[in-house]
């Protein structure tokens, strides 16, 4: 397949398809979710065909969230490995803020931003799988105490709202610097944006280029 | 039985704001009198033949408890404990377990399907089946570990106190079947003052500790019990000697949720008023520029 000059690849099909179904799985957890968590989001059970079906397929949704999760987990978690650059780049976050990349260590393939969302993810991820176990009562009721189970709620709760927390920045992260759907759309970034954004990855990836 | 004509205008009602306020009713209560229980079940039977349920037949464990807990289908248990006192006498406490009706019900609060849990002006706590989705939060949230989740249809279980025997001005069927009139069944006034009577009799009789079981920890009850050791009620099967609301519950159930939806809220507020105030992060031509430069030479 031709590629169009003075782009880079960033996301191959496997990781994109794997990104968006996990997406969509986080935005139906989280809807189900919020449709329990508060009175005044109940009507949201309507999504899912009524209160108990909200109820069964919430879990589920859940269960499908470890797996596609542990997809985007082993393709991405060797980049995400936090080094010293990234410590500079978050201690000049209002630079990052007002858009001053002037003042701003020359980042990789993510910056520590995207570290952040990276592993913030995971670990919510998992307290949440294993927070909602204590909840699953359908299934898994007969396993744990009560105790458990009113431990389990509340921190199940935090952490749901830590993660759309996470979401949200996430989602605003990708609208606010322009180019950078692209790479989930099409799988493809504009040199422009790399040489803006990951200069270093740039450069190591022009380096292969010459190779 | 006039007093308890109101008995189904609702006070409470689960995930549900914004209610007109009840009008006052009578608050109504079950009196167990485990003075006078005889443990001979007959209350046990009577639930499960008024609400047309039925119990699988069991093992025996060596006990008499039978089933060993409360179901889905027995609302009400009979629990017995043998207890040595110091003074070497042993005691058989037996003890009719099923829900307290508490007037600040942990079941009601946990509850997120709206009018799931209700709590009728009289005092009861009813669960409304056709609008129970099965969650079990409020098995998290109840502090005598009563309503129990139905394997059949995945919906919770539990004492009704006979609402609707109640709602026509009868007793409950436990009462009605009680040959000892230990469970005595009328307004929760009358009920005290005979509770009074009896601690009195049983004081006479020798027993120091006597007393009504109406904790104040769930704001009093609408099951009572008058326990002969009223100082220890852990020995009659673990009865909860303060039972409350869990903490955890209220933690889950009160505050989270308001600053969880406000923090939400707020993050994308922050996010518009960054984008407004700071304008989109775009690539300049010259990025684009300096990017084919490196490419072509990556060693610039």
């Amino acid at each position: 397949m031709k590629q169009p000059s003075g782009t880079l690849a960033r996301y191959t099909v496997g990781a994109r398809v794997n990104h968006w179904v996990n997406g969509l799985v986080l935005v139906l957890l989280a809807l189900s979710g919020l449709a329990l968590f508060h009175p005044s989001l109940f009507f949201l059970t309507g999504l899912f065909g009524g209160g108990i079906l909200t109820r069964v397929l919430h879990p589920w949704f859940g269960v499908a969230l470890i797996v596609t999760f542990a997809g985007l987990f082993f393709r991405f978690w060797r980049y995400n490995i936090w080094d010293r650059t990234d410590t500079q780049w978050l201690n000049r976050i209002r630079d990052v803020l007002a858009a001053r990349d002037e003042n701003l260590p020359e980042v990789g393939r993510y910056n520590a931003g995207q570290k952040l969302v990276f592993w913030l993810m995971t670990w919510l991820i998992l307290i949440l799988f294993v927070s909602g176990l204590t909840l699953w009562e359908e299934q898994l009721g007969s396993y744990f105490t009560i105790g458990q189970k009113r431990v389990g709620a509340v921190v199940h709760a935090l952490a749901a709202v830590s993660i759309i927390g996470v979401w949200i920045v996430h989602m605003y992260a990708a609208f606010w610097v322009k180019g950078t759907t692209s790479a989930m759309t099409k799988g493809r970034v504009t040199g422009g944006w790399a040489w803006k954004h990951h200069r270093k990855w740039l450069r190591e990836e022009a380096a292969k280029v010459q190779r | 039985m006039s007093v308890l004509q109101h008995a189904l205008d609702l006070k409470q009602s689960s995930a549900t704001s914004g209610m007109a306020p009840a009008g006052e009713a009578v608050a109504v209560a079950k009196l167990i009198d485990i003075s006078r229980c005889i443990g001979c079940k007959a209350c046990q039977s009577a639930c499960l033949e008024w609400n047309e349920r039925r119990e699988e037949v069991g093992v025996n464990t060596g006990y008499y408890e039978n089933p060993h807990d409360l179901t889905e289908n027995t609302w009400t248990l009979m629990r017995y404990a043998e207890v040595e006192q110091d003074n070497g006498d042993l005691e058989w406490l037996i003890r009719k377990d099923g829900c307290m009706h508490c007037a600040d019900p942990g079941c009601l609060k946990a509850c997120p399907a709206p009018g799931a849990i209700v709590q009728y002006t009289n005092g009861l706590v009813d669960f409304i089946s056709e609008n129970c989705i099965g969650c079990g939060y409020c098995i998290k949230g109840c502090p005598f570990d009563i309503p129990r989740l139905s394997q059949a249809d995945q919906k919770v279980y539990k004492c009704t106190l006979c609402s609707d025997r109640v709602a026509v001005g009868q007793g409950p069927a436990c009462a009605k079947a009680c040959p000892t009139h230990a469970i005595m069944f009328g307004t929760k006034a009358e009920m005290t003052d005979w509770a009074g009577q009896r601690i009195e009799d049983l004081k006479e009789r020798g027993y120091q500790n006597a007393g009504l079981y109406d904790p104040p920890g769930v704001g009093g009850t609408h099951v009572m019990y008058v326990l002969k050791h009223a100082d220890q009620p852990e020995i009659y099967s673990n009865l909860p000697k303060d039972p409350q609301i869990s903490p955890l519950v209220d933690l889950w159930k009160g505050v989270t949720k308001p600053f969880a939806l406000a923090g939400i809220g707020l993050m994308a507020l922050l996010g518009i008023v960054h984008y407004v105030r700071t304008g989109p992060n775009e690539v300049a031509p010259e990025d684009e520029e300096q990017a084919r430069r490196t490419l072509e030479n990556p060693k610039s």
